[in-house]
């Protein structure tokens, strides 16, 4: 790791005072991500930011129709929520399957986010729920919060302070995982509410995006069956030594099945 | 540089450190604290899980300043007066290691997953929450059995 100045900061102004007087700042929330990445030398911040000390930042908060997670609240937490679970059950089963225990103990969904790895969990269920990512200047819907493979809607000097998820009737998240670092190889969140389902793909291309197709057919037939006819796109499938293009197009379908059957 | 102070197996300890030094670097190389062992770098193997303030966290993905003003506890501080802690013991009466490299994190990892499951934690809760820890010499089968009979023998 090359070198950096540390600096913890205790409130989101001062973080965005810290980023915008440093060279080339990064934050860090759970640097879970972050410290592998500098590790590797992919990344090499001349500052690196702490968001670890805001308060405000971490936790968790229910109304009657929205569930509201701070941005350094951790994986752990959000699993072991008895909140989360009654409100939206497939969103702490998510974060319970996120890396491993101790990864989870430091992880935030904040970090996971606005990182936007294209394998990981989260984003799919920002998009199938359509939530909103709050961040210190303003509100961004969720389908517009991944903008392509690591990059999101966010500026430099943007913090996410919280994400709110609406709660839905019924919603199930499906990852057939890559065994060694439980990164989604393909994940795939279902969500219904009333007569509208919403589809949300992660690992399967370089972005987490709405399964459009799949939506199609799941409005009015919410079967198992209705997502055989859909014609999953291959040239557009990320293909590498986990996964072939061909074999991802296939597992987005079994993996939206099995979510939907999940869900009745 | 910077100085970080934190209490390590009850112990306040300062140290003046790089910016970048790692969690498991001070633990190893500053206070001499071996038994963590770093194994891929990767926070992929577990070796080098410790626990920050009472939870499981991977020292080689943790600046030091990070941990400032935490408590921190490494394998070192599990046996109390030359006497193994009951985790500890029953990985040795349950063959629960082979070539030994894995096991701090093992253990550590053993107790994290005792605190959140209780003593009576069945086989397949045991082996799904000890997917952050890799043991090279494959000696899984003993190792389950040694935190079930370590959360066993915790539970009195």
């Amino acid at each position: 790791m090359y070198e950096f100045s540390y600096k913890k900061v205790s409130s989101v102004e001062d973080a965005v005072a810290a980023m915008q007087s440093a060279d080339d700042g990064k934050f860090v929330a759970g640097g879970q991500t972050m410290l592998p990445t500098m590790k590797h030398r992919l990344a090499s911040p001349s500052d690196l930011i702490d968001l670890g000390g805001i308060g405000a930042l971490n936790g968790i908060s229910i109304d009657d129709d929205t569930v509201t997670i701070g941005a350094m609240t951790t994986h752990a937490s959000v699993a072991a929520s008895s909140e989360v679970q009654v409100a939206i059950p497939a969103l702490a089963k998510l974060a319970g399957n996120i890396g491993d225990p101790a990864v989870r103990n430091r992880g935030t969904i904040g970090g996971s986010i606005a990182n936007n790895d294209p394998a990981a969990d989260y984003p799919a269920a920002v998009i199938a729920l359509g939530a909103t990512v709050k961040t210190n200047k303003r509100e961004i819907p969720g389908d517009e919060f991944f903008t392509g493979m690591f990059e999101t809607a966010l500026a430099e000097d943007e913090v996410i302070t919280a994400v709110s998820f609406p709660m839905v009737d019924k919603a199930a998240y499906m990852k057939f995982e890559n065994p060694a670092s439980r990164y989604a190889i393909v994940g795939v969140f279902v969500a219904k509410s009333g007569d509208s389902v919403r589809v949300g793909i992660t690992g399967a291309t370089p972005c987490a995006h709405r399964g459009m197709r799949l939506e199609a057919a799941l409005n009015g037939n919410f079967s198992a069956a209705a997502v055989e006819g859909v014609k999953i796109p291959v040239e557009k499938m990320n293909s590498d030594i986990h996964a072939s293009a061909e074999y991802r197009a296939h597992l987005v379908k079994v993996m939206t099945r099995r979510a939907v059957e999940a869900c009745s | 540089m910077l100085t970080v102070k934190m209490s390590v197996n009850g112990k306040p300890v300062s140290a003046e450190l790089e910016d970048r030094t790692l969690l498991v670097q001070l633990l190893r190389e500053n206070l001499r604290l071996t038994g963590t062992h770093i194994g891929c770098d990767t926070s992929q193997c577990g070796a080098c899980v410790v626990h920050v303030n009472g939870v499981s966290v991977k020292s080689c993905t943790l600046l030091a300043v990070q941990a400032d003003g935490a408590e921190v506890t490494t394998i070192e501080g599990l046996a109390k007066n030359g006497v193994l802690h009951p985790m500890q013991q029953a990985f040795m009466d349950n063959h629960g290691l082979q070539c030994g490299f894995c096991t701090p994190g093992m253990v550590m990892s053993a107790l994290d997953i005792v605190k959140r499951n209780g003593s009576a934690v069945d086989e397949a809760t045991v082996r799904k929450e000890l997917e952050g820890n890799i043991c090279r010499c494959t000696g899984y089968h003993n190792i389950v059995k040694s935190v079930q009979a370590g959360a066993k023998s915790m539970g009195g």
